[in-house]
């Protein structure tokens, strides 16, 4: 090999290595928090980013109908769900969801062809919890999704099984050290490749009587009592940091979108998104807990994780990478089906998070 | 004659030296010696003899217990499978009891037990090699700077793993033994304990450390700019104008207005290197003991800066 080659193919390798943790392109940066605090987002200009179809909203399967008709349960047989819809939104509706959920198999994915209503399949039965959920988080947990609600599609992407899923891992045997990694110490994506806890989402996503996720004082020095001292492990704070690689991944945001790193607790130094990321985490715990949990016994061998639980959310089912789903595109507005006008479930109100600072000093 | 420096000095082939008597009463120096030409190019390319004294080789047997547990334990996380051993080594851990069995000395191997051990026989390692240490200085008739710059490294170890876990009354605050996972738990500590960053001791730590390379920096570059007069021979030439000695000091006291002398830079460095754990001990076994949110304890002795309010408020205060 000629040196100048040799000294040619140095360069390329060495520039390629160089590269590889490179993000090429003109970046933007926004400021969340206050100067000096390093708040801010950087991210690819528009211009160079490029959109993952995956988080591109689908056209509705045709022009919604005009309101009015006969009622869908005048219409249908055993319909619970969305009865006081229109014959021609329920239509609509329903041609929406196969789109979203099984467009290759299509209607028959839930249905029997010769008898639509008949609840014979466990699909059906799954979908029809899944519409009630959906329109409990359009109504009751608009602390977390706002006005911008979410659809089937939020979550499904096309797919039966949302791909983005978790299920309580499989249990090792605690006697022995032969093959327990002890629910850690193993590269997967969530915990952003760290060797944190991966038994986070079990631990404090699982449903409403979930871990606590805060893990620190709220006062300077230890409490005498021990019924106000905080016991909090160091060990049992790997978890919560565990839970916000997650959901730092899941967003594509880093830890000062929601925090200000000097103190990770005090509310009154963080942005108002943590509001948001405090709703979000109940409102998953109510997914998994009152909406998937109760379908424990309905779904098929094939479709439960190692425990035989059912496959659940966490923060990246639907947020794919971007801190808005969809890239905050409001979807349901063309479904009204999945957002009722009146909340199905009283939920307590929300109170309003603090509008956040025009401009940051 | 050309030129030399440590990378392209003459080395000479000659009787090895074998050093000074030994003191009555002491073990037997070793009489295996060879010489590496590579060696001689990054120091001496004489190679012992070496003295290994029962201090010495308890020392590495204990240091190769902890070792051996440490990495069987790693071992047996992945079925004893080689491959997956190197791919995973990084995240592999042992890790220490959990919170059930707190301080307690009997715990089940498999469940922390393992972890005691490899932090015992690592403890009476290293304390076995500083008694070597502050022997060996003793011998040859020195200081024993050494051991106790040792000893405060020793320190901090000990604290992290065993003085502060006895004061938590619990093994479960102690660090796991692998890569990422001591990383993680140096984080997952932060977090707890309201950002160690706010702990002034922890302030200190650092400012010696990054003193202490600032210094290493300076110092190193002062002597080796100086080589070419000698510089390397400091002590014998600290007295005598228009040397490499002399020159280093002015360079100092031109650019900066004040220097260090030849002996007193050695004591500026070993201090700052050994106040770096010495200060970083403290700010750790203070932390959950005496202080359990290091935010708040700045704030309310006015030590940091309060942000102004983002006007967020906590939604849990609503909601019971």
């Amino acid at each position: 090999m000629k040196p100048n080659l040799m000294l040619r193919l140095g360069a390329v390798v060495i520039g390629a290595a160089l590269l590889s943790a490179c993000q090429v392109g003109t970046k933007s940066a926004k400021q969340y928090g206050y100067r000096g605090t390093g708040m801010d987002q950087i991210t690819l200009a528009a211009a160079n980013k490029k959109i993952d179809p995956i988080n591109v909203v689908p056209p509705p399967p045709y022009d919604p109908p005009k309101p009015g008709g006969r009622p869908a349960k005048e219409a249908y047989q055993n319909v619970q769900v969305l009865g006081d819809i229109s014959e021609d939104e329920f239509s609509y509706t329903m041609a929406a969801i196969t789109q979203w959920i099984a467009p290759e198999q299509g209607c028959n994915y839930c249905h029997n062809p010769a008898n639509m209503a008949s609840d014979e399949l466990y699909t059906k039965k799954v979908a029809r919890r899944m519409l009630q959920m959906t329109r409990k988080i359009n109504t009751g947990w608009t602390g977390h999704v706002k006005q911008t609600g979410v659809t089937c599609y939020t979550c499904h992407r096309g797919q039966a099984v949302p791909t983005e899923n978790w299920a309580l891992p499989a249990k090792g045997n605690p006697d022995t050290i032969l093959g327990n990694l002890h629910g850690q110490n193993k590269p997967v994506i969530a915990t952003a490749y760290s060797s944190l806890p991966n038994a986070a989402f079990a631990k404090y996503l699982l449903d409403s009587n979930s871990a606590p996720i805060r893990v620190q004082t709220t006062y300077s020095h230890p409490s005498k009592y021990p019924a106000t001292a905080n016991k909090t492990t160091t060990m049992e704070a790997e978890g919560t940091y565990s839970l916000m690689m997650h959901t730092s991944t899941a967003l594509g945001v880093n830890c000062t979108f929601c925090h200000n790193a000097g103190s990770f607790q005090a509310w009154n130094m963080s942005t108002p998104k943590r509001v948001g990321a405090w709703y979000g985490y109940r409102m998953v715990r109510d997914i998994n807990g009152e909406y998937i949990g109760s379908l424990a016994g309905v779904f098929p061998k094939h479709r439960l994780g190692p425990q035989g639980d059912p496959l659940k959310v966490n923060c990246t089912t639907c947020h794919r990478g971007i801190n808005k789903p969809l890239g905050g595109v409001s979807m349901v507005k063309d479904y009204p089906a999945l957002h009722p006008t009146a909340p199905m479930v009283t939920a307590a109100a929300a109170p309003a998070p603090a509008a956040a600072p025009t401009k940051m000093p | 004659m050309a030129y030399q420096n440590i990378f392209t000095q003459v080395q000479l082939s000659h009787a090895p030296e074998m050093g000074i008597a030994m003191k009555p009463g002491s073990d037997p120096r070793g009489t295996a010696v060879g010489f590496n030409h590579l060696f001689g190019r990054f120091g001496q390319a004489q190679l012992g003899p070496i003295y290994l004294g029962w201090t010495g080789l308890l020392s590495i047997m204990c240091g190769f217990i902890a070792f051996e547990i440490i990495g069987l334990n790693m071992m047996a996380s992945v079925n004893w499978n080689p491959i997956q051993f190197v791919r995973m080594l990084p995240w592999l851990s042992l890790e220490p009891p959990g919170p059930e069995y707190g301080f307690s000395p009997i715990v089940p191997l498999a469940k922390g037990g393992w972890w005691i051990m490899a932090g015992m026989f690592l403890t009476l390692s290293v304390l076995l090699w500083a008694i070597r240490t502050y022997r060996r200085a003793r011998a040859l008739g020195m200081g024993t700077h050494v051991f106790w710059a040792f000893m405060s490294a020793i320190w901090l170890f000990l604290v992290l793993g065993f003085i502060r876990p006895a004061f938590m009354g619990s093994w479960s605050e102690a660090v796991p033994f692998g890569i990422f996972p001591h990383l993680d738990w140096t984080a997952a500590f932060s977090i707890r304990y309201g950002n160690l960053f706010y702990n002034p001791f922890h302030a200190l730590s650092i400012a010696f450390l990054y003193g202490s390379t600032l210094l290493f920096a300076m110092h190193g570059a002062t002597i080796l700019a100086v080589g070419r007069y000698g510089g390397e021979r400091e002590i014998e030439q600290i007295t005598d104008r228009g040397t490499a000695s002399e020159r280093a000091a002015l360079f100092w006291r031109w650019t900066m207005g004040f220097n260090a002398t030849m002996e007193s830079i050695h004591r500026w460095a070993w201090w700052f290197a050994v106040l770096t754990t010495l200060t970083g001990g403290i700010g750790i076994l203070l932390t959950g003991t005496v202080v359990d949110n290091w935010y708040l304890w700045a704030q309310q002795h006015h030590y940091a800066p309060a942000y102004p309010s983002t006007g967020v408020v906590d939604p849990a205060l609503g909601s019971k």
